[in-house]
């Protein structure tokens, strides 16, 4: 056996070890019981098809793959340790969006290089090379928006005429390229260049509630661009595993967008802005101020207290504060509670993860079901930088963007006390018939700040 | 690889990716996805032998960021999802009310 032939069946060999790995890793990581060694199985995977790839047979720019290994590595490796919980969706949004650039990448090498002679996998690496250049735009524009690099959600008329030009401007070069036309750079240039533009122009006009959904699906497309790679490469490895991906993000994607009762179309065909002009103006009524301490004596004498923490509340890092309060209020006998939505976090489950992080027992825990029915005879709803999730248009409106989206009804509490950041509308763009209500008060200030001052306030109650 | 042994392969892993995931706890969406973005990192093997391959300028450098987008996928893929794991087991300890500081 010829060196080349044996290496070739070691890197085989280890590919289908590294497709096994990924397979079980994912299994274990969708039960909470073996969530954690189910990452560290995947993680062996792909050790051993990085080192064995190094041996594929004729491979030249040793240097070069090793340099861009180490910076990307070293890049990651310091974003990822050093990035709070609160921004863990944005960062998924940006490494995804990396996995669909180098699938991009891929593409863009094999056609520069002159189109594969098979029509089909030239199709293939057209098709994959398109879906990971919009994922990769896609997912930028998703970071910027999570991130408050980009604030709102840029629409105009014909927009979505404008993108399906582009889609479908793209696919025409795209035919061109890979029926052997016209496969000249200048026409390879122009697919990635329209699939770039294309990712961006889908991304913007939507609202960032929907965000979690749209990168769900972005890394389920990610992974079907990488398939779609792996068979212009013919590597078994990428097409198990971007294929795995691809079925299991379209997956998780549609159970999130359940969880939101929102349909994906929906999320990104008829985006919050088509109707969202309509439901601004059915709000009526003023916002009305409190200070901490007429909030604190409130909170003090209250027999029960649901807190219904968002992502404002994570933004500000004011959990900690928060557990503290509780633990004050819990100390006077008061009830309390915190009530989850699948969503407070921006993505289902992020908020768990938060709460946790600072010490709040499970117990006291209780997500929209469990819940929703204990509002009615709550004393007060302390609402933490959340917004769209208490929104009561959602239920009555049938115009709002969000009519229909299950929420938490804190607008039955006796009283609601509401400590937000300013006077700003929600994160969707969307304004909140709950900051309107009679009973609803307005405590304005950081959440970590307001946090502090509830807890002398009550104190000073003695 | 023939065309039609591709196509199977392809069928069996979509089937498995939707299999695998299907009874997940919402609690663990999160994670989850962030394990699935870590997996499909595998493209950094694809990107390294592109770049091997590659002869033109223009190659190489196309080359060099995909190894390196790449790259950046799997390790932050893996460093998130162990990050947000790690806690989770943590958050499971106290749920059996043990003591705050018995997590690690």
């Amino acid at each position: 056996m010829s060196e080349f032939a044996s290496a070739a069946l070691l890197i085989q060999a280890s590919y289908f070890v590294t497709a096994v790995l990924f397979i079980m890793g994912l299994k274990r990581m969708s039960s909470p019981v073996t969530a954690r060694s189910g990452i560290l199985w995947a993680g062996a995977g792909m050790l051993v098809a990085t080192l064995v790839t190094f041996l594929y047979p004729g491979m030249t720019n040793y240097p070069l793959i090793i340099a861009a290994i180490v910076v990307g590595t070293a890049l990651a490796w310091w974003s990822g340790k050093r990035v709070a919980m609160t921004n863990i969706p944005q960062m998924i949004a940006l490494y995804n969006g990396m996995g669909g650039g180098a699938a991009a990448a891929i593409a863009a090498v094999e056609l520069y290089r002159g189109a594969p002679a098979s029509i089909a996998i030239s199709a293939l690496a057209v098709v994959g090379g398109i879906i990971g250049a919009v994922s990769f735009s896609g997912s930028a524009i998703a970071f910027a928006k999570l991130q408050g690099l980009i604030k709102g959600s840029l629409r105009f008329g014909g927009q979505k005429i404008l993108t399906l030009i582009v889609l479908l401007a793209a696919l025409t070069l795209g035919v061109l390229a890979a029926a052997h036309w016209n496969a000249s750079p200048a026409v390879i240039t122009g697919i990635f260049a329209l699939a770039l533009i294309l990712g961006v122009s889908m991304t913007l006009p939507i609202g960032g509630a929907d965000m979690p959904v749209v990168i769900s699906l972005y890394n389920a497309l990610t992974g079907l661009a990488v398939a779609f790679e792996g068979f212009v490469l013919n590597n078994a490895a990428m097409i198990i595993a971007g294929t795995v991906v691809g079925s299991a993000g379209t997956l998780l994607t549609q159970l999130m967008a359940k969880a939101m009762n929102r349909s994906l179309g929906n999320v990104l065909f008829s985006g919050f802005g088509d109707t969202g002009a309509a439901a601004t103006g059915e709000v009526s009524g003023s916002l009305k101020p409190i200070d901490a301490s007429d909030a604190g004596v409130m909170l003090a004498f209250a027999h029960k207290v649901i807190i219904v923490p968002g992502y404002g509340m994570a933004v500000a890092q004011a959990q900690h504060k928060i557990w503290e309060l509780c633990q004050l209020l819990i100390e006077r006998g008061v009830l309390v509670k915190f009530a989850i939505h699948p969503v407070a976090g921006r993505m289902p489950g992020h908020m768990n993860v938060l709460l946790a992080e600072a010490g709040v027992p499970y117990d006291l825990i209780a997500d929209i079901d469990e819940i929703n029915s204990e509002f009615e005879n709550a004393d007060v709803a302390l609402i933490i930088g959340a917004n769209d999730v208490v929104n009561p248009v959602a239920r009555t409106d049938k115009s709002s963007p969000i009519y229909g989206m299950p929420i938490l009804n804190a607008d039955k509490a006796k009283n609601v006390i509401v400590i937000k950041r300013g006077k700003g509308a929600g994160f969707s763009g969307i304004e909140n018939g709950l900051f309107y209500l009679d009973n609803t008060r307005m405590l304005y200030g950081d959440a970590q700040k307001v946090g502090a001052e509830l807890i002398a306030a009550i104190k000073a109650v003695g | 690889m023939t065309g039609i042994i591709a196509l199977y392969i392809f069928m069996l892993a979509a089937f498995t990716g939707y299999e695998v995931i299907s009874r997940v706890p919402v609690i663990l969406h999160t994670p989850l996805m962030s394990g699935s973005n870590f997996v499909h990192g595998i493209v950094l093997v694809g990107a390294m032998v592109a770049l091997g391959e590659a002869h033109t300028t223009l190659e190489k450098v196309i080359g060099c960021i995909g190894v390196l987008l790449a790259a950046g996928n799997a390790v932050g893929g893996y460093v998130v999802t162990e990050r947000m794991l790690q806690m989770f087991k943590a958050s499971g300890a106290r749920a059996k009310k043990d003591a705050p500081g018995a997590h690690g």
